[in-house]
């Protein structure tokens, strides 16, 4: 950048500030030691110390990270099959999968969730752990394809050439040069599937049931109950895991580049 | 080559098994599901009907319609005029700032919706930061209660979904070919007339991408109008989820669905056709 006016840098802070300036009130106000006012009314650690002996909240979180680990692995590896194969093959109904994928990211949440939950009561199937793993894979899918494709269109692909004149068979290739070469994105895209499942409350109000308690459907019905320091900590907590997972893919990416 | 099917073809069926199952299977069923009566004893019964349809036409659900239109409409300008500057600002960047730049605005795009729209509510409440600070600097002198309004659930809105204009056209910017403008410049065209003439028209497709991936969240998150616009704010997304999850008229809220993908569907259409042959960045 040859010049950078004052304007454009106020400008500048004006969105940064819009984008962060709510999330570092809530995180000043879980330590406020108050019950209802936002007014400060000294530090305290208590909102943690209740969320930290909060039980439903603790089986909430643990079902939440079970969920989000099955969904994340089950989605990378099938999206990544998915990525692959759109790349590497010529097949009948190719474009049409491409747009399917394309379909499914823009696919309004709630008419996704809607769909599920028909399918589950046609299928008999019970709402709850299974039928939220199922939803999560499928939604997680589409966005691993999009990552793993956007690395995969960067790669030379006379290695596969190489690779095959060589004696390699496809089953060679994806085991000894795409998985490594790939690995960094691979991470990447699981963290954001795993971040995506973590964070989902759109398709997850349509097809968890009354059994199986989940993070996010948990702070939605905290947050609509009322105002209670206690969601504030919890909001904080979530906020900062995100923000590390996020840091962590950017990192894998970044390595990526780096190696490429 | 015989030897490679095997890795294409374990691939190729699991892909395209679960999608088939668990996709196009599911949407193909909401679309039956909106023709079928609905019954005070099962979700949904036959005969194949129309009646859903008819019914959407009542001014009550037009009503909804028009106000979900409008509420995601605005949301969406607001977001153009805040973030096509930013995102001009931010791609045309050449320093060491800009990496991280892109990742506070990734920051946002990745954290829970859910938790910034709930960090909104200290700022816009009653006696929030927002109208302390207003009162201290006397702009104002009784505090303004946007809470449970129409505004309250834009301000969500945008805060949630900026993001979503402002990645695309990043993306869409960074392609923008300098050369142009200077020619443009070197052509005489003042300021004005080369954003006009010469930047707008290149970066459409951006413009266009955001606009669709702002616009038809802002119809469906329901769980924003939920918390900041109160019981009042009644949007398509909390009309769909109330026929399914409340109501228990599957059919009806199958219907508002489809007539929903169907409008997303057009957008798509109008998105592909303005956009033919020029760089596409929707994602």
């Amino acid at each position: 950048m040859k010049k950078k006016s004052l304007p454009a840098s106020i400008y500048l802070g004006i969105i940064f500030l819009f984008f962060y300036l709510p999330i570092l009130v809530l995180i000043i106000y879980s330590f406020n030691d108050a019950q209802y006012s936002l007014v400060w009314k000294g530090f305290t650690w208590k909102w943690y110390q209740e969320l930290f002996a909060d039980r439903d909240l603790w089986i909430a979180t643990g079902h939440s990270f079970l969920l989000g680990t099955l969904a994340a692995s089950t989605a990378t590896f099938i999206g990544l099959l998915a990525a692959i194969s759109i790349y590497r093959y010529r097949f009948y109904g190719r474009n049409a999968l491409n747009a399917l994928v394309f379909i499914l990211i823009l696919t309004p949440e709630i008419v996704m969730g809607a769909a599920l939950l028909i399918l589950f009561m046609v299928m008999h199937l019970p709402l709850g752990f299974t039928s939220l793993l199922m939803a999560h894979i499928s939604f997680c899918i589409p966005f691993v394809i999009v990552t793993l494709l956007s690395r995969l269109v960067s790669f030379d692909k006379n290695i596969f050439e190489a690779a095959h004149d060589l004696g390699a068979n496809d089953w060679g290739i994806f085991l000894r040069i795409l998985l490594p070469m790939l690995s960094p994105a691979i991470l990447a895209s699981w963290l954001l599937a795993f971040t995506l499942s973590l964070d989902d409350v759109i398709i997850s109000f349509f097809v968890a049931g009354p059994e199986f308690q989940i993070l996010p459907l948990r702070i939605y019905s905290m947050v609509r109950a009322g105002i209670k320091p206690e969601i504030n900590a919890l909001c904080s907590v979530l906020f900062i895991i995100t923000l590390f997972l996020i840091v962590l893919s950017q990192l894998a990416l970044r390595k990526e580049k780096n190696l490429s | 080559m015989q030897s490679d099917s095997g890795f294409k073809n374990f691939s190729l069926s699991i892909v395209l098994l679960w999608l088939f199952l668990f996709a196009l299977i599911p949407i193909g069923l909401i679309i039956i599901v909106s023709f079928l009566s609905h019954t005070d004893q099962s979700l949904i019964a036959l005969p194949f009907t129309l009646k859903n349809y008819q019914e959407l036409g009542q001014t009550l659900y037009l009503h909804i319609f028009e106000k979900s239109f409008l509420v995601a409409g605005v949301t969406t300008l607001i977001c153009l005029l805040m973030g096509y500057p930013f995102a001009y600002l931010i791609a045309r960047m050449k320093n060491r700032f800009k990496n991280l730049f892109l990742l506070l605005i990734i920051i946002p795009f990745w954290t829970s919706s859910l938790i910034r729209s709930y960090a909104l509510i200290a700022i816009l409440k009653a006696k929030g930061i927002l109208n302390s600070a207003l009162l201290a600097l006397g702009v104002i002198d009784q505090p303004l209660s946007i809470m449970f309004t129409n505004t309250a659930v834009i301000a969500g809105l945008v805060y949630n979904l900026l993001p979503f204009m402002i990645l695309p056209l990043i993306t869409n910017i960074e392609r923008l070919d300098e050369r142009l403008v200077d020619a443009a410049h070197d052509l005489g065209a003042s300021r004005i007339t080369t954003f006009a003439r010469v930047i707008i028209p290149l970066t459409s497709p951006g413009i266009i991408a955001g606009c669709i991936l702002v616009f038809l969240p802002a119809m469906t998150i329901f769980y924003i109008p939920d918390i900041l616009g109160g019981a009042k704010s009644l949007l398509l997304g909390n009309l769909i989820q109330n026929q399914f999850l409340v109501a228990q008229n599957w059919p009806l809220g199958g219907a508002v669905s489809t007539v929903l993908t169907l409008l997303l569907a057009t957008l798509i259409l109008i998105y592909f056709l303005v956009t033919r042959g020029k760089q596409r960045d929707l994602l």
